[in-house]
């Protein structure tokens, strides 16, 4: 080996050592950071295992599952992946855009007492646009807001 | 216009490919023949790449919906300045900028460097080319923006409401563009010293100032990117480290690392290596980035469009990375042995810095280097885990913010220490007597600092050491400018104006980077404390209802909705007064648009000097007889949309070509 070589495998041999610790204190760091994604038939069939462990768990809001009480700032509704579906609880104002049938994802804990309670509920953003139903139309939602045309 | 699209981005595929050839041909066997064509080729590319650009805007202004991405992007009731941005609405028309950014790049590039730099140009000129012949070859395969559509539609769905909603979406995306783009030039620049063989400080010097050009658009990019994010999303906040974020982050980490050690290369022949592997891991990144961004992969708000065009993507990063690899293992030992000491450059030398002296500016650049390392390994770690835990383990997972402000609080720290240090230190050696005495001014400029933060009521102790790295660090930079002026005041009897005019003409360069330094320096702080010092509250208000919050009083009278013509707007009224300061008018919106069910919620705020007061809409019932609103209050944030603009100043005042030293350098040349 000459000199030149031997020196070159020591700066790899030396970068690969320095970023394998980096790499290793870095994954070391983000456990605790780390959430996993569960749905609520994953969370069900894990009982009371799954009690106190945070993760976020994606569905839908189930249909006329949802009570928002704005003066309390309490939430509260069910989130369903077609099989299970969970009973979901928060405090403070849902997202905008939160609607019973949209695609929701809550970050929380499994409590004791059967309910997921949240600290942050995030809309899953589906890529394709629709456009509004029937009766879906801002000028028919607000209709008495309506000012005139600008 | 299909054909004409189709046309031109077929030309430019074939001048793409002929220049690439001529090029390394050109370098190979020093023809200037093979050269000069290649340079026509590289004309051509540009012309037919910027004119298919054209073509297409011209395409969605005119509402041509026989054009396949015309009819996906555009609508009749477009305003006709979203018309226009809608260039790079979605994927297959953002690649299509892609290229005609890199058209714009090669033309300046040519223009800028002529002639010159025989040695070198012909196969820059080559890898430029090999880069737009991909790009080039994607928009006329995967990625045709240029498609016939039959049936002709007669209207379109329009462009993603998100671009519409903010006009600094057609600021934004070209910024980040062209600082993406750009990099492909240094990237080419390093390829063609290997291939040479050589890398004098010659071709350094230009090769820095093209690392600089987009490594600016892209500082910019960024942070317009953050303001475009505080102004539309409705969150609050600038910075999520969000994939797409921190894919604009990586090449800007490794770029301003390379910037740095480029010096250390210029003037002390040092870091050789490490500078070449910097240069091109940031032409890397940017693939990197513009893949995560374009390809899908991430869930995330900017993920708008899926295709065929990742995997393509990803093989073209795989083939730039193993060349890369290979053409450093294969000619590194050619610039080494360029210096009269071959052991001196070495990558060993230069890793563990036995020949530095602690108290030296490039020992500091050294660390500053090491740190910036350590930055964009962990931010690219923690990006890319949730993939690899997908694709390993088969396991759906995120990676929180915590994780990435527990390394950004401490390497950022970490940062502007050095940023304080090594300005102060000289090249070489110093003393630790003087170097103590060159601290002194700065810590005490630190204590007052951090002393007056305190006393606006921000005592926390990260901050505190913030603030007080941040006066230290800008009375160093400062008095590197300062003291000069002073000794020739002292000995020549020199006016302060004559004074600071000669320091600035005899040290243009340190001092631009000194002002870009200035530029940091308001961002970390400002970053502290609007992060750390952020209010945040919802209020559920009935009409006429006001609530109190962080010393504002806030009130709810009514909402409107206002009919736009390409979307309806519900407008919430709100006034706001501060400590019983004067009034102001917030209007937090909900903007409809005709192809969407959900409206954007698009935030308003107040910008003060001192402090913000953002106000987000929630919910509002279809009377609009109350409203729940987010307030938010969040000092000092405004500065920080200052602050990329004071670096670009700063990189330009150091960057610039002297008039006189390029004349000179010029006539040399005639001569030789």
């Amino acid at each position: 080996m000459t000199p030149r070589a031997k020196q070159r495998l020591l700066a790899v041999v030396a970068l690969l050592v320095v970023f394998g610790t980096l790499g290793y204190l870095s994954t070391q760091s983000m456990s605790e950071d780390l959430v996993y994604y569960w749905s609520p038939t994953e969370l069900v069939d894990k009982g009371d295992a799954a009690i106190g462990a945070t993760v976020r768990l994606g569905g839908m809001v189930e249909q006329e599952s949802v009570d928002w009480r704005p003066q309390e700032q309490h939430l509260s509704f069910r989130i369903t992946d077609g099989e299970e579906s969970v009973q979901v609880a928060g405090k403070g104002a849902p997202p905008q855009m939160f609607r019973e049938g949209i695609g929701v994802v809550v970050e929380g804990k499994m409590e004791g007492d059967g309910v997921f309670h949240t600290t942050t509920v995030m809309i899953k953003h589906s890529n394709e646009y629709q456009p509004p139903e029937e009766g879906e139309m801002p000028t028919e939602v607000y209709k008495s807001l309506q000012t005139e045309e600008r | 216009m299909s054909f004409i699209g189709q046309s031109l981005v077929l030309a430019s595929l074939f001048f793409a490919a002929a220049g690439a050839v001529l090029g390394f041909w050109g370098g190979a066997k020093r023809s200037l023949k093979a050269w000069d064509m290649a340079r026509q080729a590289a004309y051509g590319f540009s012309g037919t790449m910027i004119l298919a650009n054209l073509a297409m805007v011209y395409a969605l202004i005119t509402h041509d919906f026989s054009v396949k991405y015309v009819a996906e992007v555009g609508s009749l009731a477009t305003p006709p300045y979203i018309t226009v941005i809608s260039l790079w609405a979605s994927l297959n028309g953002s690649i299509l900028f892609w290229g005609g950014v890199l058209g714009v790049y090669v033309l300046g590039f040519i223009w800028i460097h002529g002639s010159r730099h025989r040695e070198y140009m012909p196969y820059t000129l080559g890898m430029i080319l090999s880069v737009s012949l991909f790009f080039a070859l994607l928009v006329a395969s995967v990625a045709d923006p240029f498609a016939p559509m039959n049936p002709v539609p007669l209207d379109g769905p329009g462009p993603n409401p998100l671009l519409a909603n903010h006009w600094l979406m057609g600021v934004h995306p070209p910024t980040l563009y062209l600082g993406y783009v750009g990099m492909v030039v240094p990237f080419s620049m390093i390829c063609a010293a290997l291939l040479a063989g050589r890398l004098d400080n010659g071709w350094m010097q230009p090769l820095r100032t093209w690392m600089i050009i987009p490594w600016s658009f892209l500082t910019v990019g960024i942070v317009l990117g953050g303001w475009w994010s505080y102004g539309v999303l409705g969150w609050g906040g600038y910075w999520a480290w969000d994939p797409v974020e921190n894919a604009s982050f990586h090449p800007w980490l490794t770029g301003t690392a390379f910037i740095h050690s480029a010096m250390v290369y210029q003037r002390r022949g040092g870091l050789r290596i490490w500078t070449l592997v910097l240069g091109m891991a940031t032409f890397l990144l940017t693939l990197v980035g513009t893949f995560m961004t374009r390809s899908g992969v991430f869930n995330s708000v900017h993920s708008f469009t899926q295709s065929a065009i990742g995997p393509v993507f990803l093989v073209f990063i795989g083939v730039v990375l193993v060349f890369s690899v290979l053409l450093l293992a294969l000619r590194e030992h050619t610039l080494a042995d360029d210096e009269e000491t071959s052991d001196r450059t070495s990558m060993m030398t230069a890793l563990l810095g036995q020949r530095y002296d602690v108290l030296s500016r490039e020992f500091a650049i050294l660390l500053q280097n090491a740190v910036f390392a350590t930055f964009t390994f962990t931010v690219l770690l923690g990006t890319l885990y949730p993939l690899i835990a997908e694709a390993m383990l088969d396991k759906q997972v995120s990676v929180r913010e915590p994780y990435f402000d527990q390394w950004a609080l401490p390497l950022g720290i970490l940062l502007v220490f050095l940023m304080g240090v090594g300005p102060a230190l000289p090249w070489g050696r110093m003393s630790p007597q003087r170097a103590m005495k060159r601290f002194g001014q700065p810590a005490l400029a630190g204590v007052v600092f951090a002393g007056l933060v305190a006393l606006g009521g921000f005592t926390g102790i990260w901050t505190l050491v913030t603030a007080f790295l941040c006066g230290f660090a800008f009375v160093a930079n400062f008095g590197e400018f300062w003291t000069p002026v002073q000794v020739l005041r002292k000995k020549r009897g020199n006016s302060l104006g004559e004074a600071s005019a000669k320091v600035y003409t005899r040290a243009r360069r340190r001092i631009g980077g000194h002002i870009a330094h200035y530029g940091v320096l308001l961002a970390a702080i400002t970053i502290a404390l609007s992060k750390g010092y952020k209010e945040e509250r919802d209020f559920t208000l009935n009409q006429g209802e006001s609530a109190e919050f962080a010393g504002w009083t806030v009130t709810y009278h009514d909402a409107k909705l206002i009919d736009e013509g390409f979307r309806n707007s519900v407008t919430v009224n709100l006034t706001a007064a501060h400590e019983g300061g004067r009034s102001i008018e917030l209007h937090p919106k909900m903007n409809y648009y005709p192809t969407q069910r959900e409206p954007i919620f698009t935030p308003d705020m107040y910008t003060g000097p001192v402090r913000d007061l953002y106000a987000s809409v929630i919910e509002l019932p279809p009377q609009g007889e109350y409203v729940v609103v987010r307030l938010m209050d969040m000092p000092y944030v405004s500065w920080l949309w200052l602050a990329p603009f004071i670096i670009v100043f700063g990189t330009a005042v150091a960057a610039w070509p002297a008039r006189k030293k390029k004349s000179s350098s010029a006539a040399r040349e005639a001569v030789a």
